[in-house]
């Protein structure tokens, strides 16, 4: 704890310790994970009232959820820069992988064997 | 191992600068790892989606033997998982290295917990002959009750019992270097100037609960 908070991103040996979050943050982002799912849950329940919208809801929830397990858990919020862009670079070449995947799929012309 | 030398009480490879140097860049290694974490689940999770779309009914026929009510409990257990698994990193960070077990201990409890759940889960399926794939067994799922409706229901359960096992793995992994870094943590060997193994360890414990936050609605809830 005794470094100076030295902010320069270019030069690495004056970084100042690692972030401390504190305890507080954590029960926040817990307690709001908790909720998160008790809500997957209650939106399941009903949805046979708004069927098309239910993967979305389940998934944005997810996806909500995902962000606060990234930022505060893993500390990304307070990681070096490069590292998020680490990261986000695997979810980059997840959706490339998912997008020419479906593209592929669903522009398939059917025809007789050619044999 | 003999080239490290002592700086400010951290051992510091002689191929590092300074105590950060060598923290940042383990920490870079462990996100790199990551990335290839997301890509092997990712491409289970594309494939899965793919051949939803191409089979939905199969695939409703399948989530059907799915108990999304054992799913939320061990979303809850993975959860509260990896707010402890923070806890452990916290009370290093802040000199309580006591509490810091304690919250490892019941990070690895979590785990097993988790696993003795999907157990239950995957012995009742085992029971009515569901298996992966052409394994699955219609004579005894009629036996049971439940006839097969569609011929290829077995592909459904090829990917659950593949993105479940492997994302159970993972836990079985997670909970073997939890166990790992509480044994050093109980020798004295982390403090508030070094403790990136139980970082490390920590961001891949999360990983898993990360994978799962995904894999509940997908498998439970979706299908």
């Amino acid at each position: 704890m005794a470094n100076n908070h030295n902010h320069s991103h270019s030069d690495h040996g004056a970084h100042a310790e690692p972030h401390v979050t504190p305890l507080r943050t954590y029960l926040n982002v817990g307690a709001a994970l908790f909720v998160l799912t008790f809500l997957t849950i209650i939106a399941h329940v009903f949805k046979a009232h708004y069927l098309s919208l239910a993967p979305f809801i389940a998934f944005g929830i997810a996806a909500v959820k995902a962000f606060l397990v990234m930022a505060w858990f893993m500390h990304l919020k307070y990681d070096e820069p490069s590292n998020r862009v680490i990261f986000a670079l695997g979810f980059f070449f997840l959706a490339v992988l998912f997008a020419f995947s479906i593209i592929d799929i669903f522009t398939r012309v059917p025809q007789g064997t050619v044999l | 191992m003999s080239t490290s030398r002592l700086i400010n009480g951290v051992e510091v490879a002689s191929h590092f600068r300074d105590v950060h140097h060598q923290y940042s860049s383990n920490k870079e290694g462990i996100w790199l790892f990551m990335v290839t974490e997301i890509l092997m689940f990712g491409g289970l999770f594309v494939g899965y989606i793919i051949f939803h779309s191409l089979y939905p009914e199969m695939f409703a026929e399948g989530a059907s033997y799915l108990d999304w009510k054992m799913g939320f409990v061990n979303t809850l257990v993975l959860i509260f998982s990896s707010f402890t698994m923070a806890l452990g990193i916290y009370y290093n960070q802040v000199g309580q290295p006591k509490r810091a077990t304690w919250a490892l201990a019941i990070t690895v409890l979590c785990g097993a917990i988790f696993m003795v759940i999907k157990y239950f889960e995957y012995t009742h399926k085992f029971h009515m002959g569901i298996f992966p794939g052409n394994l699955i067994n219609p004579e005894m799922m009629a036996e049971h009750g439940h006839p097969m409706q569609h011929s290829n229901l077995g592909m459904y359960f090829g990917f659950y019992y593949c993105m479940s096992g492997l994302h159970g793995i993972h836990v079985l992994i997670g909970m073997g270097l939890i166990t790992w870094v509480m044994i050093r943590n109980m020798k004295g060997e982390f403090s508030p100037k070094y403790y990136t193994p139980i970082e490390g360890v920590g961001i891949f414990w999360h990983i898993v609960d990360l994978i799962w936050i995904f894999l509940f609605p997908l498998l439970y809830l979706v299908g």
